[in-house]
C-alpha cells in the first residue's frame, strides 16, 4: 500500500505539490491526470525518493520513504518506475539493460538474470532484440524495454511517468497494450498519463490534479465520465 | 656554407639504446596516464562536491595544472621539493609532474563529458535500486569514457611528448636522455635528434592507431 499524506514539495521558491494525500491499495490501478505543471510527475518522483519532499509523509508498505534511516536502494527494488524519456542505458544491449539490476542489485547469477531478462523481454514483445543496442530501437520498443527492465526486479509497484508522451502517435498503442497487460496481471500501478481513454479503461480510480492538489478523485466513470468539478470538466474538454 | 657531413651509420648504431629509452618513455607516459585518470576522476567528483574545501582543492589543481608550463611543474617537483629536504629521483619528479598535468587536463575533459551524459541516466539507475557508486561505475563512467575517449588518447600522446622534459631534471634513460647522452659524446646533434623525433612520432602514431582500434571494439553502440 502506498500512503501519501499531506505532501508538500518545492523546487526553490516554487511549490509544485501543495499538500497531496492519496492512498493506493494493493492491486489497484490509479491514474493521475491534469495539466502540465500540476505536480503529478513530481509526486511520482517523490514516491520512490528520487525527489525529496519538504512536508508530509509517504509510506510504502508502512516504510517511511523520506526518513533518513530508510534504505532507499532496498525500497526502490520493489517500486519500478518507467519514465517519459525511457532512459535506456545506451552502452548496454537490450538484454544487458534488463539483466544489470537483477545481477548487481539483487545478486542473481548471470544465468538466472539472463533467464529472467529473456522472460520479461519476450513478455513485452522484444524476444528478437536481445543483442540489439537501444539506439537501434524505436521509441516504443525502448519504452517496452524500460518496462521489462523495471519488471525484472519483480517490483510490487509500478509507477509510470507519462510513459507514452514522448512517443510518436503510432507507437503509443504498443506501450499502452503492455501497460494494460500488466494491469490485468494485477500489478499495483500509479500512472501519470494524458491518455484519458486508456486511464478510463484500466484504472480503478482516477485523480485529477490541479495546482499541486488533488482536485477530484473517484472512479473513472465519475471523474472522466461525469466530473463533479467544473475544472475537471474543462480539463477533459481541453485534452479531447 | 654547408659543410656538415651526415653520419647516419654511426648514429644508427645507437638505435638499440634509443629503443630501450623509447620503452622507458612509453612506460612513464602510460603510468602517468593511469594515475592521471584515477586522480582526474577523483578531482571531477571533488569539484562537484558540496564541501567547499574539497571543491577548492579540485579547482585549484585543475587551474594550476592547466595554466603553468609543464616544465615548471616538473622543475618545482624536483628542485623545489629538494630544497625543502624532500629528495625525489629524476624519474619520480618527471612522473609526478606529468601525472599532475594529466590529471588537471583530464579532470576538465571529464567534467565536460559528465555534462554530456544526461542526468536522467543517473535517475534511471537509482530507480532500479543501484547505489550512487554502482550507478557511476556501471552507467555513468562507461558512457563518460566514450565522450572523453579521443581527448584521452590525445592526452596520452601529450604525456609521451612531455616525458622529454625529464632531461632537465637529469633523467638519462628515457628516449630524450639517451639521445642527449649520445649528442654530448659525439656532437652529432642532427642525426640523433632526428632519429629520436622519428621514434617519438612513431610512438604517438601507434597510440592513436591503438586508440582507434579500441574505440571500434569498445563502443559498438
Amino acid at each position: 500500500m502506498i500512503e501519501i499524506d499531506n505532501v508538500h514539495k518545492s523546487f526553490g521558491d516554487l511549490e509544485v505539490v501543495k499538500g497531496v494525500s492519496l492512498t493506493v491499495n494493493k492491486g489497484e490501478v490509479v491514474s493521475i491526470i491534469g495539466g502540465s505543471g500540476s505536480g503529478k510527475s513530481t509526486l511520482l518522483m517523490c514516491i520512490n525518493g528520487l525527489e525529496p519532499i519538504q512536508k508530509g509523509s509517504i509510506r510504502v508498505d508502512g516504510i517511511e520513504v523520506h526518513n533518513r534511516a530508510t534504505d532507499l536502494n532496498r525500497l526502490r527494488q520493489k517500486i519500478g518506475i518507467v519514465f517519459q524519456q525511457w532512459n535506456a542505458f545506451p552502452h548496454l544491449t537490450v538484454l544487458e539493460n534488463v539483466m544489470l539490476a537483477p545481477r548487481k542489485v539483487l545478486g542473481k547469477s548471470r544465468e538466472e538474470a539472463e533467464a529472467l531478462a529473456i522472460q520479461q523481454l519476450t513478455h513485452v514483445g522484444l524476444g528478437d532484440k536481445f543483442k540489439t543496442f537501444p539506439g537501434k530501437l524505436s521509441g516504443g520498443q525502448q519504452q517496452r524495454m524500460a518496462i521489462a527492465r523495471a519488471l525484472a526486479m519483480s517490483p510490487d509497484y509500478m509507477l509510470f511517468d507519462e510513459a507514452t508522451s514522448a512517443l510518436d502517435p503510432q507507437l503509443v498503442g504498443e506501450v499502452l497494450d503492455t501497460m494494460r497487460m500488466l494491469a490485468e496481471d494485477g500489478m499495483t500501478m500509479v500512472l501519470v498519463t494524458h491518455e484519458i481513454r486508456f486511464a478510463r479503461d484500466v484504472s480503478d480510480r482516477v485523480a485529477f490534479f490541479r495546482n499541486g492538489l488533488v482536485h477530484e478523485i473517484g472512479s473513472p466513470d465519475q471523474v472522466i465520465g461525469n466530473p463533479q468539478q467544473p475544472e475537471t470538466a474543462a480539463f477533459l474538454k481541453s485534452v479531447k | 656554407m654547408f659543410d656538415y657531413t651526415f653520419q647516419w651509420r654511426s648514429a644508427l648504431r645507437a638505435l638499440p639504446d634509443m629503443l630501450a629509452g623509447a620503452w622507458v618513455t612509453f612506460e612513464t607516459a602510460a603510468l602517468s596516464m593511469i594515475f592521471g585518470v584515477l586522480i582526474a576522476l577523483a578531482l571531477t567528483v571533488m569539484r562537484e562536491a558540496q564541501q567547499p574545501v574539497l571543491r577548492g582543492i579540485g579547482n585549484a589543481w585543475v587551474s594550476i595544472a592547466r595554466n603553468t608550463p609543464s616544465l615548471f611543474q616538473i622543475y618545482i617537483l624536483y628542485f623545489g621539493l629538494g630544497s625543502l629536504g624532500l629528495h625525489v629521483s629524476s624519474w619520480f619528479a618527471l612522473l609526478a609532474g606529468i601525472t599532475f598535468n594529466n590529471a588537471g587536463y583530464l579532470a576538465e575533459n571529464f567534467r565536460g563529458g559528465l555534462k554530456a551524459v544526461p542526468t536522467t541516466q543517473m535517475r534511471a539507475a537509482r530507480s532500479l535500486g543501484m547505489s550512487a557508486f554502482q550507478a557511476y561505475r556501471m552507467i555513468i563512467v562507461p558512457q563518460l569514457l566514450r565522450v572523453v575517449f579521443y581527448p584521452l588518447s590525445n592526452q596520452m600522446v601529450w604525456a609521451v611528448l612531455m616525458t622529454s622534459l625529464g632531461v632537465i631534471v637529469g633523467l638519462n634513460n628515457d628516449l630524450t636522455g639517451v639521445t642527449q647522452d649520445y649528442n654530448v659524446k659525439t656532437f652529432r646533434t642532427f642525426e640523433y635528434f632526428a632519429i629520436a623525433a622519428v621514434l617519438y612520432y612513431l610512438i604517438a602514431k601507434l597510440i592513436v592507431a591503438v586508440a582507434r582500434l579500441m574505440a571500434w571494439r569498445l563502443f559498438r553502440y
